[in-house]
């Protein structure tokens, strides 16, 4: 059928724009920053940032966890409320997002730092200011407050469209409340905590700024690196071979994600 | 009657022209910017009066004067300028990097020689600042301004600050800041250590690397433009920075103290360039000109408080600037004062990758490792109970065939 | 139980719209810092009004979104038609490189799409190949996934056989599509638009690494802002934002409610009646 060749521009715009620069910086990352020869030295250098690897995937980790804890509550209370709050309540969850996450990051290290909002309330009960800035606590915090709508969607569209005769039968057989959620309502939404972990995990392990504002010097996450690496020292070469790593890392976590559930093309719902 | 056009095709079809045009219509608006009428100018953070405070709006004045448009952006460092330009980004056509920048852009050949005929207030600038180390033959830049850098500090909580060592003390811990660029943290490290600032020795940068790398648990943050605000509000209580950039800041925090080290401190020269890709060569020559007029110059250091390489411009100061220790040290204090040259390739390189493991360097290793032995152990049994799964539910869909 | 989630909802979205308070009321205060409230001004809306660098690039941001979303839609839109209708290994592969930018972090999207610029760049021997082109290209590339995830599952949804009954009663294949398909799918269009429009306007981290001097946009140049002692007018620019923005949602909310109570009003023979006229 013609239909098929519709997709013909996409196709197109995809491979020149997603694959091939995928390709340039599988070139890069083998390449040599003097000479351009080929060479595995930045992939071997990579062994020098193990300890920012793992601690992107930690705080990122522990970020998405967070987010499952404190926003399928949340997702569950809102496909339980009556279709039109539903909508505002879905509204308000996502209004946030659509504005710039950098003034609101900013608006928390306001809050947190030594000389802070927060610390300026303490301080005039008489309490020493706390350090609640500049360590790991305050990225997660960080991470947390931006990605919890990224969490909060793609659950309520999976919770919402649960079938709530199952629900029902089950209570009707003589399961508990705590029981039912147990065996019905959290397997079934086990696809939308799959694509909430995955939404917050993935720009959680890759992001710069919010260590930048909120983590210490010594709190230094992949992202800043490859930022430096094409923004202040010029070494494309050495971004490159990070950026290999890091999309690596994220492919492995995802497909461990997606052996989880089912439908291949709902990945990404929201 | 079949009607080729229908209602909802004719609709699309005009969303889809309003795009097309609606797309050509802003990059020709967006190239337009940069025709003759507009220049692009680089320059430092918080490098020009721009009208605060009641003084003078330098690109204003300038689009007075000239009718030429000025696109000012900025950037923290030499090293980011130059990336920027190395990564072919964008065209630039004034851009005011520092002394051992110049020397290194103008050895890559991405300097456009300047057409003096269109610079007439060069004849203003003080003889010690033409034919320098980094442009003898006066080619390729006009000085800007020069400065010194020192240590800033709070005097409610800091007290008898001599020397570069202050930055290492440990009373400070958590409120001290540092510098967010290689040239200028190797230098205080270079100083402490009695190191030339422009060794290109391996071990010698080395140690600095190390002593940088001893420093880190202390620093609060490493800073260019945040130093500001962290400084203003008492965040931090301690860093090394411009003088220029102190005397903006005591007039926010009246308690803020500005020393030259003991040890000896970084003198600077920055001077205004064109690269070589520009294309509005003599428009950016016209605004050059207009910066190193007397009057202007006076005027926009009088704000910046940096130090002018015009005298003449002092007429057009406020006495009391003029006669500051801090902006026009003695020269007994000058003495102390070095200059950046520019380093090697490959001492640049090196002096880059000590760079970043200074910056990434982890002081709580072995609980990163404890936790990476975490994730790939639960990612191991997540798997194992995947795979378990599969087989039982595999045996039981087996048995429900017969 | 019930009042207990309720409650924790409510502190959530409390705890999700604190930076937009506190940075509402230091949009009121006449210092510059956040954290410190020195007296209650209206001058910084005052300055943003008369700023003339903050509103265009306001400007630029919007015509990029528009423009990056509308691309988008219209491509993207034609891609989930075609990918309706694949099947077997064509489709798996479509579908994988639609995954590769959502699941690829945003940072790797940026960098790589800088590099392939730079190449072109200096293939074509200009050094200033960053500009409104290469924003446009790298927001229709990452706009282009959430348009074809939000129509394919309307695609699915609807019923195949509504676009064969159509050509029966005498549609051409392309009025089949844009009488019947449409309609159907037209949801699942806006949203896509919506969405893409929505990250565009807000993206921050590929916008800066594939823009140039040229044309800069308003999240970048926040950014460069943030890195100096930033000033009040920006507070106020993201107050009128984050008001514009809630208001324009509220608005879209109304016609929802209203879409849905009119849409339970039409019955099904009003289908039938519907192709009729589509194949005259």
């Amino acid at each position: 059928m013609k239909n098929r060749w519709l997709s013909g521009p996409y196709i197109v715009w995809m491979a020149l724009f997603t694959v091939i620069p995928l390709i340039i910086i599988l070139f890069f990352a083998f390449t040599d920053s003097i000479n351009g020869g080929f060479t595995l030295k930045n992939i071997t250098s990579i062994e020098a940032y193990l300890p920012i690897l793992l601690r992107s995937v930690w705080l990122a980790a522990l970020s998405a966890l967070i987010c499952l804890i404190i926003g399928y509550p949340v997702s569950w209370t809102i496909a339980q409320a009556k279709p039109g709050r539903q909508r505002f309540l879905y509204m308000l969850v996502m209004l946030p997002m659509s504005i710039s996450f950098l003034l609101r990051t900013l608006a928390w290290v306001a809050l947190l730092e030594d000389t802070g909002i927060i610390n300026n309330i303490l301080g005039s009960l008489g309490i020493d200011p706390l350090p609640l800035i500049r360590n790991n606590g305050a990225v997660i915090l960080g991470m947390v407050y931006n990605y919890l709508p990224y969490m909060i969607l793609p659950l309520y569209t999976v919770i919402m469209k649960i079938d709530y005769r199952l629900v029902e039968a089950a209570q009707d057989l003589g399961c508990s409340s705590g029981k039912v959620f147990l065996k019905v309502t959290l397997p079934l939404s086990v696809p939308g905590i799959v694509s909430g972990i995955t939404m917050v995990f993935v720009p959680a392990v890759s992001t710069f700024y919010i260590s930048q504002k909120l983590g210490s010097t010594g709190t230094v996450l992949i992202g800043d690196v490859i930022e430096s690496q094409f923004k202040t020292a010029y070494n494309p070469n050495l971004g490159a071979a990070l950026s290999l790593v890091l999309m690596v890392i994220v492919l492995i976590c995802v497909s461990i994600m997606n052996r989880f559930t089912t439908d291949d093309e709902s990945v990404a719902t929201l | 009657m079949k009607r080729l056009l229908s209602y909802r095709l004719r609709r699309a079809a005009a969303l889809f022209m309003f795009a097309l045009i609606l797309a050509a219509a802003a990059s020709c608006a967006a190239s337009k910017d940069t025709s003759s009428a507009t220049i692009n100018v680089y320059n430092w953070g918080q490098y020009i009066s721009d009208g605060s405070d009641g003084y003078i709006d330098v690109n204003a004045a300038f689009t007075e004067a000239t009718g030429i448009n000025v696109n000012y952006m900025t950037y923290e460092s030499n090293e980011t300028l130059y990336t920027k330009l190395k990564t072919g980004g964008s065209s630039y056509d004034v851009i005011i990097p520092s002394d051992y920048m110049i020397a290194r852009l103008i050895g890559e050949g991405m300097l456009a020689e300047l057409n003096f005929d269109n610079i007439p207030n060069y004849q203003y600038v003080d003889e010690q600042y033409k034919n320098t180390a980094f442009d003898p033959e006066n080619r390729y830049s006009v000085p800007y301004t020069w400065g010194s850098v020192g240590i800033i500090y709070n005097t409610k909580y800091v007290k008898d600050v001599t020397g570069w060592e202050a930055l290492w003390n440990e009373d400070y811990a958590g409120k001290i800041l540092m510098f967010d660029n290689p040239r200028d943290a190797f230098g205080i490290a270079e100083f402490m250590l009695g190191l030339d600032i422009n060794t290109e020795d391996p071990a010698s940068l080395k140690a600095a690397a190390d002593l940088l790398v001893a420093q880190k648990p202390l620093v609060q943050s490493y800073v260019m433009d945040q130093i500001f605000a962290k400084m203003q509000r008492e965040e931090a209580w301690i860093a090394p920075y411009y003088a220029g950039d102190y005397l903006l800041m005591v007039q926010e925090n009246e308690a803020l103290a500005f020393c030259f080290p003991e040890e000896g401190f970084n003198l600077f020269i920055d001077a205004m360039c064109i690269p070589a890709n520009s294309e509005n060569k003599e428009a950016a020559e016209a605004y050059i000109n207009f910066l190193c007029s007397p009057e202007i110059s006076g005027q926009n250091l009088d704000y910046l408080g940096y130090s002018t390489p015009v005298s003449a411009a002092k007429e057009y100061m406020s006495e009391e600037l003029t006669q500051n220790e801090v902006a026009y040290p003695s020269e007994e204090t000058l003495e102390r004062g070095k200059i950046f040259l520019t380093l090697s390739t490959e001492s640049t390189q090196l002096m880059d990758s000590l760079w970043l493991e200074v910056k990434t360097t982890d002081s709580s290793g072995s609980y990163l490792l404890w936790g990476g032995i975490v994730i790939v152990v639960i990612a191991a049994a997540l798997v194992l109970i995947m795979i378990m799964r599969r087989k039982k539910l595999a045996k039981r869909r087996a048995g429900y065939k017969k | 139980m019930r009042a207990f989630t309720r409650a924790f909802t409510v502190l959530i979205l409390i705890f999700l719209y604190i930076p937009m308070i506190i940075l509402g009321i230091a949009s009121l205060s006449s210092g510059t810092d956040v954290a410190v409230f020195k007296e209650f001004t209206l001058n910084n809306y005052g300055e943003l009004f008369r700023d003339a660098v903050l509103l265009p690039l306001l400007l630029n941001s919007v015509i990029l979104a528009v423009s990056s979303s509308l691309l988008a839609t219209v491509i993207g839109t034609a891609a989930a038609v075609g990918i309706h209708r694949m099947s077997g290994r064509l489709r798996s592969i479509t579908m994988t490189l639609t995954n590769i930018p959502l699941t690829n972090p945003e940072i790797v999207t940026g960098v790589s799409l800088a590099l392939l610029f730079a190449f072109v760049g200096r293939a074509m021997k200009t050094n200033n190949v960053m500009g409104f082109l290469t924003l446009l290209i790298a927001h229709i590339t990452f706009n282009l996934p959430y348009v074809i995830l939000s129509v394919l599952p309307k695609l699915r949804q609807m019923d195949i056989h509504l676009s064969e009954a159509a050509m029966d009663l005498g549609c051409t294949p392309i009025q089949a599509f844009f009488k019947v398909v449409m309609p159907e799918i037209m949801p699942g269009i806006i949203s896509g638009a919506l969405m893409s429009f929505t990250m565009s306007l807000d993206d921050f981290v590929i916008s800066y690494f594939v823009y140039g001097a040229k044309y800069i946009t308003l999240p970048v140049e926040i950014y460069n802002y943030t890195k100096r002692p930033l000033q009040p007018k920006i507070y106020a620019l993201f107050t009128l934002l984050f008001i514009v923005i809630l208001l324009v949602m509220i608005l879209m909310n109304i016609l929802q409610a209203r879409d849905i109570k009119n849409r339970r009003r039409i019955r099904p023979p009003d289908i039938i009646s519907k192709l009729r006229r589509a194949g005259s």
